[in-house]
């Protein structure tokens, strides 16, 4: 081993001067940090669709797609051709505008929650501090709820102006479903709130969280291994993966609430799915897994040019291995019946965050953590 | 600040607009909609009075939640679209009653010279943080906190008895 790589990757990572970093980034800063993370997330999509494929395959021992490029990694592009230049079928007694208002809902609501995930800590370059994310508002966190609350609508509206039954049923099960788990989601959110110290600063910003973690070097799923599954439980309901699929289980609604749907707008509830799983799977790793941070390794808020790189690489690691458990679990594990999703989500689920905010607060109250 | 006045028109307008439309759309479906969002406009004049944990919590409970559940029920009473049944002379007055009203709140602004918000001497000047919202209703306002919520609990206990099915034996 040569010592040159270590001594540029110490130097990389190296905190700069604090002089340096004090300015304001001009505005087109902000425009890049949006393109950057679109594209993150619109790249890991695609990924997420042929992983899904070829996962799934090897679990259950078949080859998957492997035709259309080396490996098939070519597969979702064709998709996505696919999906465009088909037939665009719209059934009889559709709401129209709705009809076509549910999908583009369902994508943009999860495409949007990318913009409060930090992708790295604050880069350092040219005298200005840009903080690697395109939103860095104070309610950070809650923009991620109220965003999944509204991705709701897109379900239901999906299922009702499809003027179909099986549809209807569908959205109906959907909605349900999400206002059952959002409870859940968001009380084990409060318990990291409370452990981040949130409430005393006033600020939910994602980034806040995760210099919490990086100072303290202690990850919030040590501190609140309960919380962490179950909002991990919590986040697959919301994003209606297996074992909770029940919008759109097949043997009993065909498709649920996408069974009207067809080409492009089937393409888009496509496309809201596996996006929000990209953003849950970002949102977890920040709350719970540290998000940019590694021990040993860029423990700096503020690095150079090198460290936010190795950050964001760091981060783009955890979230796909986040993603990874979730297709493995999607393959694993039989959907539950609907009354049995129920009881698991009102009867087991709610009080155990419950104990679980009670135990954050009395360990924030007693300084144990 | 320009851009100030033009996000507080737009989410005004929107809060408006929504707000006209849930009481004139037959299909009780699309007034919910139109609720949903007037909910938004009005989350977005929280956000451009700095106010971003109400905001949020506007459109995480209002539009999110509450409204969600309004949908459900609609959808699950397959309630139909009201047909319009004509001008009656209860409509006529409760319509006159209605133009009366919005009057009485249109007119005094559009004839005043200037426009003063009302003295609040009690209030500090604090942003609307987490910390400084859960304060001020835990210490300050915990009584009115306590009552407010108190009166809810009472709305959805009634609500529960009357719409309970009377047991056997039982008078309805």
């Amino acid at each position: 081993m040569s010592t040159l790589p270590v001594a540029l990757l110490s130097s990389a990572l190296a905190t700069p001067p604090a002089a340096a970093a004090d300015s304001t980034p001009p505005f087109w800063t902000s425009l890049l940090m949006v393109l950057v993370v679109f594209g993150i997330t619109m790249t890991l999509v695609p990924l997420m669709v042929l992983a899904e494929r070829r996962i799934s395959a090897w679990m259950q021992y078949r080859v998957g797609p492997n035709r259309v490029g080396i490996g098939g990694s070519l597969q979702p592009l064709a998709d996505l051709v696919k999906m465009l230049f088909k037939e665009e079928v719209q059934p009889d007694g559709v709401r129209g505008f709705l009809f076509t208002l549910a999908p583009a809902t369902a994508a943009i609501c999860s495409l949007s929650m990318m913009a409060v995930v930090p992708i790295g800590g604050t880069l350092a370059i040219g005298g200005w501090s840009i903080p690697l994310v395109v939103a860095d508002c104070d309610i950070g966190v809650l923009v991620v709820l109220a965003l999944s609350s509204i991705g709701v609508y897109g379900i239901t509206l999906g299922g009702w102006a499809s003027n179909s039954k099986y549809s209807l049923l569908g959205g109906l099960r959907s909605s349900a479903q999400m206002i059952s788990y959002e409870l859940t989601l968001g009380i084990s959110l409060l318990s990291v709130l409370v452990v981040s110290g949130s409430f005393e600063s006033g600020s939910f910003r994602l980034s806040e969280i995760i210099r919490h973690q990086a100072e303290s070097g202690l990850w919030n799923v040590v501190r609140l291994p309960l919380g962490f599954v179950l909002f991990t439980i919590a986040a697959f309901a919301e994003t209606n993966r297996l074992p909770f699929d029940l919008p759109e289980a097949e043997p009993e609604l065909v498709g649920g609430y996408h069974t009207e749907y067809s080409a492009m707008r089937f393409g888009l509830f496509f496309l809201g799915e596996y996006a929000a799983m990209v953003a849950g799977s970002s949102v977890i790793v920040c709350l719970f897994l540290g998000g940019w941070h590694l021990p040993w390794l860029a423990p700096a808020v503020t690095v150079g040019p090198g460290g936010a790189v190795v950050q964001v690489c760091v981060f783009l690691a955890k979230v796909l291995a986040f993603l990874f458990f979730f297709i493995h679990v999607r393959w694993t594990l039989p959907r539950l019946r609907y009354d049995q999703l129920m009881k698991f989500g009102w009867k087991w689920l709610l009080p155990l965050s419950l104990v679980n905010l009670l135990f954050a607060g009395a360990g924030a109250a007693l300084g144990w953590f | 600040m320009l851009s100030e006045r033009f996000a507080f028109l737009l989410f005004a307008a929107i809060a408006l607009v929504g707000a006209v439309n849930v009481v004139t759309r037959r299909n009780p479906v699309h007034a919910a909609l139109w609720l949903v969002g007037s909910f938004l406009g009005v989350a977005g004049l929280f956000l451009t009075l700095g106010a971003g944990l109400l905001g949020a919590i506007q459109v995480m409970v209002y539009a999110g939640a509450i409204m969600v559940l309004f949908l459900f029920v609609i959808l699950l009473l397959n309630l139909e679209t009201t047909p319009f049944e004509g001008l009656s002379i209860a409509r006529g007055a409760s319509l006159l009653a209605a133009a009366a009203t919005l009057a009485l709140v249109v007119v005094p602004f559009a004839t005043a010279k200037e426009l003063r918000a009302p003295a609040t001497p009690d209030l500090p000047e604090l942003p609307a943080t987490a910390g400084n919202v859960a304060n001020a209703l835990f210490t300050k306002y915990a009584l009115p906190f306590e009552v407010v919520s108190l009166l809810l609990l009472i709305a959805m206990v009634g609500a529960i008895h009357l719409a309970r099915r009377p047991r056997r034996g039982e008078p309805a």
